[in-house]
C-alpha cells in the first residue's frame, strides 16, 4: 500500500482525461493507477502476475535479438565448412599410349592353365594392371564363362605371400647367380650327356613348353622328363588305352545327348572341359515352354557333387561298387566284359538296371556314359564300350589324339624318378611349378628320396614345402606375368599373354628350361613367338600372332576327331583288371571344389568360398552319411582316425545327407605346411593317404578320438521337409518349398501354371506403386539351369571388392559373400533331391530395408534399384534385420584390408572399397550399369539388351542368370519372367523383388519308382 | 501396525504413507542428515567400490569397442541386434517407474508417492543415461550419430523420417530432458536447505549455486509450483509414449515376432512392470540402510507391489494374446516364430521369461502378506527385472535368429565383451545412485514437510 500512497503523487488527471478521449473504443478501467500507466503500477503488476503475457506485445527486444542472432549463428556453424586443398594439382593432359582412357579398363585376351589344360578368359586391366578375371567366349572351353579358380587367380597374381626372390640353400640368392650356377651344371651335363639329369613338370599341354623339353631331352640324350599332377588323370588316361590300346582324349557333347549316365563322374563340376559340359549340359535343359523337352541324367556316385545335385536319378554307391554296377549295366547293354556275370551292388534298386537299359536304348546315338576320376581304368574302358555299342562314339562322344603333349601315367612316372633316385642315377632334379613334397603318394616316400638328390632346382609362385627342400628355388611367374600358351580340352590352343610385367621378377618354366638350354637371357615371348613361328609359314605370321593374341585362341588347333576301335582283347582285359572293393568301409579322396589340389591354398577367396552342397568354409573334413555317422557314432566335428594304407590322418566329421553309406569322402589340398598366411595349417593333408596303385579309393579303418572341433558352414539348414526323416516344424517346411519351386517335366506339362503364387504376385497397397519410366533393372535366375558351381561367387567378390573375414568370422556368421548358393535337400536323408538356389539381393520394389533406415543410407533409384550409400551409413543394422532374404552384409570389424599393399592394385576402381561399421550388399553391378549408360549417352542411345552384364552373369557357365530392362518387352530378361515358371521369394510379404526365379524341373525315369 | 486412531477406518488397517510423531523439523534433520552431518557409512563405500568398479568396466569395454568395432560382440547376419538393444529397452523401460510415480501419480494426487520418487526420479535420470548410450554404442560408426538428427547440412541431408529409429532419437532425447528438468526443478528447495543447512564452507557454496537463489517467497513457491505441474504435464504422457515408440523399433518391421500391434500397450506394461520392480530393488535396502522405515513404510511396498500386479497380468496377456495370434492369424512365419521360441535352441531362455515374469509374481503377488514382506518383495523384484531384461532376450534375438529364409538362418551366442558392457552400465546406473544418495537428499524434504501438514489436517 505504501507503494501506491507514494505513487499517487504522480497523478496528473489531466493527461489522463486526454487518454481516455484518446482511446478509440470504450475502456473499463480499475483505477487511476491503471489509467495513468505509472511505472509503480507496471512494477506492482509484475510481481502481482509474473508471467503476464501482455508483456510480450512489446515486440524483440535487444537481448532477445540478441540471443536468437547467436543461435542462429551457433546453428550455422553446424554445417561445418569444406576447405579446399591449397596445393597445385597438375591435370593428365601428357602424350599417352593408344587405347589408353585414364579410368575406362581394357580387355586382353589370354588362358588360365589348371592342370596342364586351358580355360580361354578375358582379363580386364585399369591402368596396367588385371583386376577381373571373365571367360572369352571364343574359347571352347569357356564360351565366356570362368570357374572359380579363374576367378581367384587374380588374387593369387597379388598375393603378399607369393615367393618373391632366388633362394639358394636357405639364403636369398639371385637370378644372375643362378645364371652363373646353372652354366656350370650345364657344363657339367654336357659332359655327361644328361646322365643324372631329371625333369619333374605337372601335366604339359604347352606346344612350347613341349618344343623346349624335347629339344633338351635331344642336348641331353641320357636325361629323362617325368611328370607329377598331383591329381592325375591315369585312370581316365589308362581306361582310354585299356578300351582302345593307345592315350587319346575324349570330348563329350553334352549338348546333343538325350540321356547321360555318369559313373561317378562330376563332369559338371570339376576335370578340364567342365566349364564347356555345364554349357552344353544346361543347353539341353532349357525349357521355355510345356512343349520343351530335356536331357536326363542318371549319377551313380559316392559323394554327393553337384553334378549328382542336377541328376534326374541319383544312386548313391560306394565308389568301389561302381565298378561292378557298370559291369552290370554294361552286361545288360550287351557289352562283352568277359568276366563272370558280375554281381549288381545290393544297395541298386532292383528296377534300377532295367529301366536305365531300356532308357538308353531307346536314345541309342545320343548317350553319353562318363565315367570319374575316381574309379579305375577299367570302369573307364567299361564306358567307352558302352558308348560304344550304343553308338554315340562319334556322335555324342569323340575321341581326338592326346592333348597332353607327352601323356604317360604319371603315378608310374614319380615312381620310375625315386626309383632312379634310389638307384643313384639321378644328380640334378629341376621341379617345374609342381610341389611333390606336399603331394606325392606317401608310398613312394618322396622326401626321402629328394634329399639324395645332388642338385635340387625349384621353380614355383610359392616358396612351398618343396622349396624348402630344395638348393634353388626360383619365384614362378604367375600366368598373368607370363608369356606362354596352353591346350584346351579339345586341343585348342591359346597363347597366354601377360597383364603386368612380373611383381616379384618371377620367371617362367619356359625360361627355366632356356638357362639350360643355354639360351640364357631368351624372354618367355620371344621362346613363344619363336616356337609358332617356325610352325607357321612367315608370310602373314605377324597377322596370325595378332589375331591369335587378340581372339585368345589359335584358329583351327582343335584336334581332329580321330576314328578309333574298341581293342580286341577289351573283354579278356577288363576281366583282369577288375575287382571290385569287398565290404567295409572305403575312402573316397577327391580334388578339393575350393583349393583344388592344394594349390590355391593360400588364397583367401577360395578358403572362405562355401563348398558346394556342404557348404563348409575353411577346412576339409570325413564327410560320411547320415547312416554312417550313425553307426560310427559320431556328429559333426567329432574327430575320426583314419587309418588307411599304413598311414594315418586325424580328420573331423561332416555328415552329408545323400552320401553312399560305409564310404567316407576326404578332400584333398589341404594340411599345407607352407602355403603362406592365408593357407598354412588349415585342414589336414590327405595325400598322406593316397599311393600310386589306385590312389584315389581305398579300404579305411575309422577309429574315433574323442576329439572335436570346429567346422564351419554358411547355412545350418537345409531340409525341405516332407517325409524327411528329420523332422522340422510344419509350417517351416512348406515355407521352404515355396522357396524352391519344382515339379517334374511332366507336370509342368499338365500344368504349367504350377509355380504361380496362389495370392498373385502383387498384393494390394494403400499408397499408389511407382511408375517406372525408361529402364527398370531386374534379374532372372534359372533353377533349371543353375547348377550351384559358386563361379558367381567369386565373380562378385573379385568385381566388388569384398573382403575375406577368415575361419572365426565365418563361424559367427559373418561372411561377407553378396550372393549365395543356398542348398535344400527334399525327401530322406539317404538320398535326398538336392537343390541349389543362388540368392542376391531383390531389389525390392517396396524394399523392406528402405523405410527403416534412420539417414537414408539405403534409397530406391528410378531404374529401381536398392541403392547403398556407403558413406551415409551409420551402421544401424535394422536394415539387414528388416530384410527377408538376409542378403545384406556388415562390416562388423575393419575387414578389408587397407594395409597390404601388394593387394591395393587388386581391386576394382570403380567400386568402394568399404570400411568398418558400414552395411554392404549386391548393387546389381551398379558399376557397370552406370558404364554402360555413360557409354549409351554419349551416343545418344538406349542401352541395348545384353549390353550391361552382371559379373555372376557373366561367368555364369550355364547362363542361369539373365540381368536386364524389364520394361522392354523384348528383353531376354522380360521374356523369361513372362514365363509360366517364373516365380518371386516371398512375394506375399509385397516386398515385389525384381529378382525372380524360373522353378526348377526333373524328369525322372517313370519306369523308377523312388 | 497402525497403533494409532488415524487408520483404523481404513480397509484391514492398511499402513499410513508416514510414520507418526513426524514434525517438519524431525524430517528435516533426520534427511537432511544424512547428506549433511552421517559420516560416510562404511556399506556405502562398499556398494560405491562395487559400482565403480563396474562402471570401469564399461569404460575398459566401450574403449576395445570404439577401437575394434561391433564385431567383439556376438551380433551377425542374422542377428545384427543383440545386447545392446535388449539393454537399451530394458534400461528405458526402468526409466519408466520413475516418472510414473512422480508426473503421474503427482497429478492423480496420490500423496503416498511423496516419499518415493525423489529416488524414483533420479533412477529415471540414471536409467535414461544408461539407456541413451546403447543406440550410440551399438552402430557401426557411432561417431556419426548426430546424423540421425535433423539439423542443417551442407549436403542438404536429412535423417529419413520413416524410420523408427528417427523417432527413438526424438523420443529417447526428449525424455532424458524432460526427466532431468523435472529432476532438478523438484530438487531446488532441497538444495536451498541444504544450502541452509551446510557448516561446511564447500557444500554451502556448491548447494548454493546449485539452488539457482531459491529464498523460498511466496513469489518462488509460485512459479516453482506452476513449473513443476507443467513439467508433470509433459512428462505425464512420456510414460506412455517414450515406450511407445521404443516398442515401434520392432512392430514397424517385417520380422515375424516383431510385426505386431499389441506391442506398444505391451511394451509400455512391460516398462511400468520392471521400473517399478527397480524402485522396489532400491527402495527396500534404503530404508533398511538408512533407517527411513518411517518414510518409506510398508504402505509403500505394498502399494507399489499391487501396481506390479496389475502391470503384470497387462504383461501376461500381451504373452498370451501373442501366441494365440500366431496360430489363429493362420500366418505360416508367425507359428513357427511362436514354435520356435517355445521349442526351439532358446527354449530354456524363453521359459525362464515365464517362470520369472508370470509365474513366480503373479502367484505370489495376490497375498497381502507377500506383499508386505520386505524379503520377499526384494527377491521378486530381482525376479522380475531378471525376467523383462530376458523378454527382451527373447523378443529381440529369437525373431532375428529364425526368420524368413531358413538358408539364413544362425545363432546369437554373446560374448565377454557383451556381457562386460551389460554389468558396466549397471555399474554407471549404480555409481550414479550411490553418488546421489551421497550427495543429495533421496527422499524430498519439502514435499514430506507437506505430508505431515497433510496428515495432521487429515487427522483435524
Amino acid at each position: 500500500m505504501g507503494r501506491k500512497e507514494k505513487g499517487r503523487s504522480t497523478f496528473d488527471l489531466v493527461q489522463i482525461q486526454a487518454k481516455l478521449e484518446q482511446a478509440p473504443e470504450k475502456r473499463f478501467w480499475r483505477g487511476l493507477e491503471e489509467l495513468a500507466g505509472t511505472p509503480e503500477y507496471r512494477n506492482f503488476l509484475q510481481c502481482e502476475f509474473p508471467h503476464d503475457p501482455r508483456q510480450d506485445e512489446k515486440g524483440v527486444s535487444r537481448r532477445d535479438a540478441l540471443k536468437w542472432m547467436a543461435a542462429s549463428a551457433a546453428l550455422a556453424g553446424l554445417t561445418a565448412c569444406t576447405k579446399l586443398p591449397t596445393e597445385k594439382i597438375v591435370p593428365y593432359a601428357q602424350q599417352r599410349p593408344e587405347n589408353f582412357v585414364p579410368g575406362k579398363p581394357l580387355f586382353y585376351a589370354t588362358a588360365m592353365p589348371l592342370g596342364g589344360y586351358a580355360t580361354g578368359l578375358l582379363v580386364e586391366s585399369h591402368m596396367g594392371r588385371p583386376t577381373k578375371v571373365e571367360g572369352n567366349p571364343s574359347h571352347p572351353a569357356s564360351l565366356g564363362a570362368a570357374d572359380v579358380f579363374a576367378q581367384a587367380s587374380v588374387l593369387t597374381l597379388y598375393d603378399p605371400d607369393r615367393a618373391q626372390v632366388v633362394i639358394y640353400d636357405g639364403r636369398i640368392g639371385s637370378w644372375s647367380t643362378f645364371l652363373t650356377s646353372a652354366e656350370q651344371y650345364r657344363a657339367d651335363l654336357l659332359l655327361r650327356k644328361g646322365a643324372g639329369l631329371r625333369i619333374l613338370t605337372g601335366t604339359v599341354t604347352s606346344p612350347t613348353l613341349a618344343d623346349q623339353i624335347n629339344s633338351l631331352l635331344a642336348q641331353f640324350p641320357q636325361a629323362k622328363w617325368h611328370q607329377h599332377e598331383p591329381c592325375n588323370r591315369d585312370s581316365t588316361r589308362e581306361g582310354a588305352k585299356l578300351a582302345f590300346g593307345e592315350y587319346v582324349s575324349t570330348v563329350y557333347h553334352f549338348d546333343q545327348a538325350d540321356v547321360v549316365v555318369s559313373l561317378d563322374a562330376d563332369f559338371l563340376g570339376s576335370g578340364p572341359g567342365a566349364l564347356r559340359h555345364a554349357h552344353d549340359f544346361s543347353e539341353r535343359r532349357r525349357v521355355t515352354s510345356p512343349q520343351s523337352s530335356m536331357n536326363r541324367l542318371y549319377v551313380v556316385e559316392s559323394t554327393p557333387t553337384i553334378t549328382g545335385a542336377m541328376a534326374d536319378h541319383r544312386l548313391p554307391l560306394r565308389a568301389g561298387d561302381v565298378e561292378a554296377f557298370a559291369r552290370a549295366l554294361a552286361e545288360g547293354l550287351g557289352v562283352k566284359t568277359g568276366a563272370v556275370a558280375a554281381a549288381v551292388p545290393a544297395r541298386v534298386p532292383p528296377d534300377w538296371i532295367p529301366a536305365l537299359v531300356r532308357d538308353l536304348e531307346k536314345h541309342r546315338g545320343a548317350c553319353i556314359i562318363v565315367a570319374g576320376e575316381q574309379q579305375p581304368p577299367v570302369v573307364h574302358a567299361l564306358a567307352h564300350a558302352i558308348n560304344d555299342v550304343l553308338a554315340s562314339a562319334g556322335k555324342t562322344v569323340t575321341y581326338t589324339g592326346p592333348v597332353e603333349a607327352n601323356p604317360v601315367n604319371q603315378s608310374t612316372s614319380l615312381g620310375e624318378l625315386v626309383a632312379d633316385i634310389q638307384a643313384g642315377q639321378v644328380d640334378t632334379l629341376v621341379i617345374l611349378g609342381v610341389n611333390p613334397v606336399y603331394s606325392a603318394p606317401a608310398d613312394v616316400h618322396f622326401v626321402q628320396n629328394l634329399l639324395k638328390v645332388r642338385t635340387r632346382i625349384h621353380l614355383s609362385l610359392y616358396d612351398d614345402e618343396t622349396a624348402e627342400l630344395c638348393h634353388w628355388h626360383v619365384p614362378e611367374a604367375h600366368y598373368l606375368e607370363a608369356w606362354s600358351d596352353a591346350r584346351a580340352y579339345d586341343g585348342t590352343v591359346s597363347i597366354l599373354q601377360p597383364l603386368i610385367s612380373p611383381l616379384y621378377d618371377g620367371k617362367s618354366a619356359h625360361e627355366v628350361l632356356a638357362v639350360l638350354a643355354g639360351q640364357e637371357g631368351l624372354s618367355g615371348h620371344d621362346i613363344v613367338r619363336d616356337y609358332w613361328q617356325r610352325q607357321k609359314p612367315a608370310a602373314g605370321f605377324e597377322a596370325f600372332w595378332q589375331r591369335s593374341l587378340n581372339d585368345g585362341v589359335v584358329a583351327g588347333t582343335a584336334l581332329p576327331a580321330k576314328p578309333v576301335k574298341l581293342s580286341g582283347t577289351f573283354a579278356t582285359q577288363a576281366a583282369k583288371v577288375g575287382g571290385s572293393q569287398g565290404a567295409g568301409m572305403e575312402i573316397v579322396l577327391r580334388l578339393d571344389p575350393t583349393v583344388w589340389d592344394g594349390s590355391f591354398a593360400n588364397n583367401g577367396w577360395l578358403q572362405e568360398l562355401p563348398k558346394p552342397l556342404t557348404k563348409l568354409t575353411w577346412d576339409n573334413a570325413a564327410l560320411v552319411s547320415p547312416a554312417t555317422a550313425l553307426k560310427l557314432g559320431v556328429t559333426n566335428g567329432d574327430v575320426l582316425k583314419l587309418r588307411s594304407r599304413e598311414q594315418e590322418v586325424d580328420a573331423p566329421v561332416w555328415i552329408t545327407p545323400g552320401h553312399a553309406d560305409d564310404s567316407l569322402t576326404v578332400h584333398l589340398g589341404y594340411g599345407r605346411r607352407r602355403a603362406g598366411r592365408v593357407g598354412t595349417g588349415v585342414g589336414f593333408n590327405a595325400y598322406k593317404l593316397c599311393a600310386s596303385e589306385r590312389p584315389w579309393v581305398s579300404r579305411v579303418e575309422v577309429q574315433k578320438t574323442g576329439k572335436n572341433y570346429q567346422l564351419v558352414t554358411t547355412q545350418h539348414h537345409h531340409i525341405m521337409g516332407k517325409e524327411g526323416e528329420e523332422v522340422e516344424e510344419e509350417s517351416v517346411a512348406a515355407r521352404q518349398r515355396s522357396l524352391v519351386r519344382v515339379a517334374t517335366l511332366e507336370k509342368f506339362r499338365q500344368e504349367p501354371d504350377f509355380a504361380r503364387e496362389e495370392g498373385g504376385e502383387k498384393a494390394p497397397s494403400l499408397y499408389p506403386g511407382y511408375k517406372y519410366d525408361g529402364n527398370a533393372w531386374g534379374m532372372a535366375i534359372d533353377l533349371n539351369s543353375c547348377i550351384g558351381c559358386n563361379a558367381c561367387v567369386v565373380a562378385c567378390q573379385s568385381e566388388n571388392n569384398i573382403p575375406v573375414v577368415g575361419k572365426d568370422q565365418v563361424a559367427r556368421g559373418r561372411e561377407m559373400h553378396w550372393i549365395r548358393v543356398d542348398t535344400y535337400f527334399h525327401g530322406g536323408l539317404q538320398n535326398p533331391e538336392t537343390y541349389n538356389e543362388v540368392v542376391l539381393c531383390m531389389q525390392c520394389e517396396n524394399a523392406p530395408c528402405e523405410y527403416v533406415c534412420p539417414v537414408a543410407a539405403t534409397v530406391h533409384s528410378p531404374e529401381g534399384l536398392n541403392e547403398m550409400i556407403y558413406n551415409r551409413c551409420v551402421g544401424t543394422r535394422y536394415c539387414s534385420n528388416n530384410c527377408p532374404y538376409k542378403v545384406r552384409r556388415f562390416n562388423f570389424y575393419l575387414y578389408a584390408d587397407w594395409k597390404t599393399p601388394s593387394l591395393e592394385p587388386l581391386r576394382n576402381p570403380d567400386v568402394t572399397v568399404r570400411s568398418r561399421g558400414v552395411m554392404e550388399k549386391c548393387t546389381y553391378c551398379v558399376q557397370r550399369i552406370n558404364a554402360a549408360k555413360i557409354a549409351a549417352e554419349k551416343e545418344d542411345r538406349e542401352v541395348g539388351d545384353g549390353e550391361i552384364v552382371t559379373a555372376c552373369q557373366q561367368t555364369c557357365p550355364t547362363q542361369a542368370i539373365v540381368f536386364g530392362n524389364i520394361n522392354d518387352p523384348n528383353s531376354r530378361v522380360a521374356k523369361l519372367k513372362a514365363q509360366s515358371r517364373n516365380y518371386g521369394l516371398l512375394t506375399d510379404l509385397n516386398t515385389r523383388p525384381r529378382t525372380t526365379y524360373l522353378a526348377k524341373l526333373r524328369n525322372p525315369n517313370p519306369e523308377i519308382k523312388e | 501396525m497402525s497403533p494409532d486412531g488415524l487408520e483404523k477406518t481404513a480397509v484391514e488397517a492398511r499402513p499410513p504413507v508416514l510414520a507418526p510423531g513426524h514434525t517438519y523439523a524431525s524430517i528435516t534433520d533426520k534427511i537432511s542428515s544424512i547428506v549433511l552431518l552421517q559420516k560416510t557409512k562404511r556399506g556405502w563405500w562398499f556398494g560405491f567400490a562395487v559400482a565403480f568398479t563396474l562402471f570401469m568396466v564399461l569404460n575398459f569395454a566401450v574403449g576395445y569397442l570404439m577401437l575394434m568395432g561391433v564385431g567383439i560382440w556376438g551380433i551377425n547376419i542374422p542377428i545384427a541386434w543383440g545386447f545392446a538393444i535388449v539393454n537399451f529397452v530394458w534400461w528405458i523401460g526402468i526409466g519408466h517407474a520413475g516418472t510414473l510415480i512422480s508426473a503421474f501419480l503427482l497429478l492423480m494426487r496420490q500423496a503416498w508417492r511423496q516419499s518415493i520418487n525423489r529416488f524414483a526420479e533420479a533412477m529415471t535420470l540414471f536409467a535414461v543415461a544408461s539407456a541413451g548410450m546403447f543406440p550410440l554404442l551399438h552402430m557401426g560408426r557411432p561417431w556419426l550419430f548426430y546424423w540421425l538428427m535433423p539439423y542443417p547440412d551442407t549436403m542438404g541431408t536429412w535423417p529419413q523420417f520413416r524410420s523408427p529409429l528417427v523417432w527413438d532419437v526424438f523420443a529417447v532425447s526428449t525424455y532424458g530432458t524432460i526427466s532431468l528438468l523435472f529432476w532438478f526443478v523438484g530438487l531446488l528447495p532441497d538444495l536451498a536447505t541444504l544450502r541452509d543447512r551446510a557448516s561446511n564452507r564447500l557444500a554451502q557454496i556448491t548447494y548454493g549455486f546449485l539452488a539457482m537463489g531459491w529464498r523460498g517467497s511466496a513469489r518462488h513457491w509460485q512459479r516453482y509450483e506452476m513449473a513443476y505441474l507443467l513439467l508433470a504435464g509433459l512428462a505425464t504422457p512420456l510414460v506412455v509414449s517414450v515406450h511407445t515408440v521404443v516398442s515401434f523399433d520392432f512392430t514397424i518391421a517385417v520380422v515375424p515376432g516383431w510385426h505386431s500391434t499389441i506391442f506398444p500397450p505391451y511394451f509400455v506394461a512391460g516398462a511400468i512392470y520392471s521400473g517399478f520392480a527397480m524402485v522396489l530393488t532400491l527402495a527396500i535396502p534404503l530404508r533398511q540402510f538408512y533407517g527411513l522405515e518411517d518414510f518409506i513404510t510398508l504402505r509403500h511396498l505394498e502399494n507399489m507391489a499391487k501396481i506390479l500386479l496389475a502391470t503384470g497380468l497387462i504383461v501376461a496377456y500381451g504373452y498370451v494374446m501373442e501366441t494365440f495370434m500366431a496360430f489363429y492369424s493362420g500366418s505360416t512365419y508367425d507359428r513357427s516364430m511362436i514354435m520356435n521360441r517355445m521349442t526351439g535352441p532358446y527354449a530354456p531362455v524363453y521359459w525362464l521369461l515365464i517362470t520369472g515374469n508370470i509365474a513366480i509374481p503373479l502367484t505370489a503377488l495376490w497375498s497381502a502378506k507377500i506383499r508386505r514382506n520386505v524379503a520377499a518383495l526384494f527377491v521378486i523384484s530381482l525376479i522380475v527385472q531378471m525376467g523383462m531384461w530376458l523378454e527382451r532376450f527373447v523378443i529381440v534375438v529369437t525373431s532375428l535368429h529364425r526368420d524368413f529364409m531358413p538358408s539364413a538362418w544362425g545363432m546369437y551366442y554373446p560374448t565377454i565383451w557383451d556381457w562386460a558392457t551389460f554389468a558396466g552400465s549397471i555399474g554407471l546406473f549404480l555409481t550414479l545412485f550411490f553418488l546421489f544418495i551421497r550427495f543429495l537428499p533421496m527422499i524430498s524434504i519439502f514435499e514430506m514437510r507437506g505430508l505431515v501438514h497433510q496428515v495432521k489436517e487429515e487427522k483435524a
